[in-house]
């Protein structure tokens, strides 16, 4: 029996999920997996640690071995990008005017790094793929000492200055925000990872833009010159939609897609950094940049394609490993009104519940990993902890659960 | 490359070779071997890449640091003592031979 075919464009996480979901889910038809990079599929994540430290190479990241993709059928074309999607005729049209026709096609296309829109942007290396780290990895090689200067205070920032420090450089992050990752974590969360950043010799400059780059220079909208020989920027990403757009899908700060993650045509579905769903979570539209939510995304596009009728709800988590601090977040903390802090913040190991009218939103596990699992648990089942609750002397997420049970 | 066999919970048994310094939970899921999950891919943030270690094992194994032990609390398949979290193993020539049981679900 020969399948409907599927053309997944983007190998990344979620695009590469999505391949891997089908077969394993027992899709008999063709997939084809369409990415503009030259490695096969990877993970990004451990570009800002592992793989930027040298203490992995890109065997170290790849999703699945090269061989695994001609084993399940799934062909897998790379350094090729998708220009065109032609809804009528049902094709995929590739850079090289080769067609790939399709039954169902599924964005998965991510995103990149957002342009800095200040003179000198040219001397500013980004951090996004495994060929954006391997040119920051010859800039640091066999030096010590350099002066790195970080362009945003989130996650890619935070993460990217605790390895370089590691590697005993000297770093500075400029943030323009009042707070780092302001947009991702509580002010209690934030605070403790700049006091860590600061105790390791990195400088953090919040509420600091950054004016102009010049060659081994960058000046700050307050008039600071920072001295740099490396300048990196993390200020984001912006969803990759060009495409989708073009296709006359509809576009608003990424591909907008249904519960199921199905555009307005039917044949064609959006996963991943590039796709903005409703989120029941989050109360509206959003977009995630995770790897729980490629990956889930991924696998519930593969059920959608399969026949199933079920939403995607999977409640978001994330987590950043900044030196020796693993901070993993389970649902989505932004937008609180109220945050409770328990354990022991001194000895660098503690949780902010963050509650939203008196819900639970989210928690922020700074070296707790039980809390974060429990709270993902309670944050799915419909929770009932309140602000009062948690803020009882002594309260134990564990402990308040087998009550409850 | 040392060999690692991952036991399915239904018995069927999968040999695949882990190159230096990849982990056990790495081994599977290159290969495709169903059984281990691995939601976070390595970040010992999931749980879900567990492991039984062979009862009668006798290759050295790294030691159990804290978060491994606390999300062993959590998998969805009960904690014996010869629990492991896959992605906390590594594998070199000392673990040629290691032989790993897959509990029934990770999820």
């Amino acid at each position: 029996m020969r399948g409907e075919s599927v053309v997944v464009v983007g190998a990344g996480q979620a695009g590469c999920q999505v391949a891997v979901s089908l077969r394993e889910q027992g899709h008999r038809g063709p997939i084809t997996l369409i990415g503009d990079e030259a490695a096969a599929p990877y993970q990004r994540p451990p570009l800002t640690k592992a793989y930027l430290a040298g203490e992995t190479d890109l065997a170290g990241l790849v999703l699945r071995q090269d061989s695994y993709y001609d084993d399940h059928g799934i062909k897998l074309v790379r350094n090729e990008r998708v220009i065109g999607v032609d809804r009528q005729a049902r094709v995929a049209v590739l850079g090289c005017a080769r067609t790939v026709s399709y039954d169902h096609l599924v964005f998965a296309t991510g995103a990149r790094p957002r342009p800095l829109p200040i003179p000198g942007a040219e001397h500013v290396l980004n951090l996004r793929t495994v060929a954006d780290a391997d040119a920051i990895r010859q800039r640091l090689e066999g030096q010590i000492g350099l002066d790195v200067v970080v362009i945003g205070g989130g996650f890619i920032g935070l993460e990217f200055a605790a390895v370089v420090r590691k590697l005993r450089h000297e770093v500075t992050v400029v943030e323009a925000q009042p707070q780092v990752m302001q947009r991702a974590v509580s002010a209690e969360t934030a605070q403790h990872l700049v006091s860590r950043h600061r105790s390791e010799g990195v400088q953090i400059l919040t509420g600091t833009g950054v004016a102009a780059v010049r060659e081994g220079l960058v000046e700050l909208t307050d008039g600071t010159v920072l001295v740099a020989d490396l300048v990196v920027a993390g200020i984001g990403v912006v969803p990759n939609t060009e495409v989708a757009q073009r296709a006359g899908l509809l576009v608003d700060n990424g591909i907008v897609v249904d519960a199921h993650l199905g555009t307005v045509d039917p044949r064609i579905y959006a996963v991943g950094d590039c796709a903005r769903f409703a989120s029941t979570h989050a109360g509206g539209l959003i977009r995630l940049e995770s790897v729980q939510n490629a990956t889930d995304q991924g696998t519930t596009v593969a059920a959608a394609i399969l026949g199933s009728a079920e939403p995607y709800t999977a409640l978001p988590w994330f987590w950043s490993d900044q030196y020796d601090v693993k901070l993993q977040t389970a649902g989505l903390t932004n937008g609180h009104d109220r945050t409770v802090t328990v354990g022991d913040p001194a000895e660098g190991r503690f949780s902010v519940f963050c509650f939203k009218n008196d819900k639970l939103i989210g928690i922020e596990a700074y070296n707790r990993p039980i809390d974060f699992l429990m709270g993902r648990r309670i944050l799915e089942g419909g929770n009932r902890l309140t602000p009062e609750i948690v803020a009882q002397p002594g309260f134990d997420l564990r402990a308040s659960q087998q009550r409850a049970a | 490359m040392p060999k690692i066999t991952y036991v399915a919970h239904d018995g069927v048994e999968t040999v695949v070779d882990v190159a230096q310094d990849d982990t056990v939970m790495r081994g599977a899921v290159l290969n495709g071997i169903k059984g281990i999950v691995a939601q976070c891919g390595g970040g010992a943030s999931c749980g879900t890449c567990h492991v039984y270690i062979d009862p009668e094992n006798t290759k050295p194994l790294s030691q159990m640091h804290q978060v491994e032990d606390e999300l062993l609390y959590f998998t969805a398949c009960e904690r014996k003592d010869n629990s492991r979290l896959s992605c906390q193993i590594p594998v070199t020539e000392e673990q040629d031979g290691l032989v790993v049981h897959m509990p029934e679900k990770q999820l």
